[in-house]
């Protein structure tokens, strides 16, 4: 073995490292507060509604969930290009893991909504409720409680799936190591350090929501 | 206008065979990952459900950096780390080799999950009706753990087939590579990743329909 490890430029260039962490972090929880909202709709649709809108959000979510991710990117990254829209690398990725989170949201809702009985939603009624705020205030709530480890999960892989950015250009912690390595060629010590930063975000993130868990579900 | 329709020319039918190929390779790379994959996540899952000190200590941390670290990532860092140890891999053999690894880790708590999901009881009346733990484990926890964890299975299965589209990084020409070189020729991108997609859905979407409905008839 005679390679020397050379960790010196990257540990000088670890603050663009963890700037580029917090990107990944932003285009992520982005693409999860969005993907939560068109999961939720989506859910509701599929559940409750017939007809054309209905056939819409089902091929949205199958499609999602039965292609690579890598390919949704591709797609609005260069598919779209077809006609004429040209997206900057930024919103590729964060359209990109929106489908996908939305496909899968969508799905762990409509698991929640049928795990909460029929009753709830005509108790809620006949206080004098009307469908929005009975939905709003009793029903959603009780399902983003049952559907909360799975959303955990989601984040999760929308930090690792953000990875994908380097591919389309986005310069997100992976794409970031990828410009640093390529200028110093310390191509395995840059991604080693990078992995090792995507573990610090997934443990992060997965330690606060048990925490947040604590605090919201304490009955 | 004479030398650029040399670099542009548009799709032909043995551009489909182009296609056909890669999808092959892609199909190919997935189906080793995902069989050696859960031959190694059996006996993994089974060490984990085992739960002695060294399995919760190093092997349920081992396995976990292999799920919260990006694939690509993974990828990128085992083709450059092998030529520093003096090992010379093609880009299918390190790619095969991090999908392995990486189907071992997730396969590995589909199967705890799948013995966990055997009552205590149940176990019990079995080794008491004097059944060895081996034969325990073959006609009374693997029964019942297939039938709970097998859709989670398909799951993974599939997913190692959509994430098998990024060993394309490594320089390795699967279906969404091939789509790629076909677009930087023929200027079609819509087409042609339609086709590329159309191809994983057909796939991926028949055998988790059959695993939904698998799990349906299941648990009644």
């Amino acid at each position: 073995m005679d390679y020397n490890f050379h960790w010196r430029p990257v540990f000088r260039s670890l603050p663009d490292l963890l700037n580029a962490g917090l990107v990944t972090l932003e285009v992520a929880t982005l693409s999860m507060v969005f993907g939560v909202i068109i999961g939720i709709v989506f859910a509701i649709i599929r559940l409750n509604m017939r007809g054309p809108i209905r056939w819409f959000v089902i091929s949205w979510i199958e499609l999602a969930r039965n292609t690579p991710a890598l390919f949704q990117l591709f797609f609005f990254g260069f598919g779209l290009g077809a006609f004429g829209i040209h997206l900057t690398p930024f919103w590729i990725v964060l359209a990109g893991l929106t489908f996908n989170n939305a496909g899968y949201l969508a799905e762990n809702f409509r698991g929640g909504f049928l795990a909460i009985p029929d009753t709830q939603m005509r108790a809620a009624r006949s206080l004098g409720m009307n469908a929005s705020q009975a939905y709003v205030r009793v029903i959603i709530p009780q399902v983003l409680r049952t559907v909360y480890h799975p959303m955990t999960n989601q984040m999760v892989w929308a930090v690792l799936m953000s990875s994908l950015g380097m591919l389309v250009g986005f310069r997100e912690l992976s794409g970031e190591t990828q410009f640093l390595a390529s200028k110093t060629f310390r191509i395995f010590e840059y991604f080693a350090v990078a992995a090792v930063i995507y573990y610090v975000i997934v443990k992060i993130i997965i330690g606060s929501s048990r925490l947040l868990s604590f605090r919201l579900f304490r009955y | 206008m004479e030398s650029t329709s040399i670099f542009f020319t548009s799709f032909k039918t043995t551009d489909l065979w182009f296609l056909a190929e890669a999808a092959y390779r892609t199909l190919l790379i997935s189906g080793i990952s995902i069989s050696l994959g859960t031959a190694l996540g059996l006996i993994f899952g089974w060490l984990l459900h085992e739960g002695r000190l060294i399995s919760t200590f190093i092997l349920s941390p081992f396995l976990d950096i292999f799920r919260s670290v990006p694939l690509i990532i993974q990828l990128v860092l085992a083709y450059n780390f092998a030529p520093i140890i003096g090992l010379n891999i093609d880009p299918f053999g390190s790619g095969a080799i991090v999908l392995t690894i990486y189907t071992t880790a997730l396969v590995a708590n589909v199967v705890r999950g799948g013995i966990d999901a055997v009552g205590i009881p149940m176990r019990r009346a079995a080794r008491s009706l004097g059944m060895t733990y081996w034969q325990d484990m073959i006609y009374v926890v693997s029964p019942i753990g297939i039938r709970a964890v097998f859709p989670a299975w398909v799951g993974v299965a599939l997913g190692v087939m959509k994430d098998s589209a990024l060993v394309s990084v490594l320089g390795y020409v699967e279906l969404l590579r091939a789509s790629q070189i076909l677009i930087t020729r023929t200027q079609e991108p819509f087409l042609i990743l339609a086709l590329a997609g159309a191809f994983y859905f057909a796939l991926s979407f028949p055998i988790a329909r059959f695993s939904e409905r698998l799990e349906k008839r299941w648990s009644q």
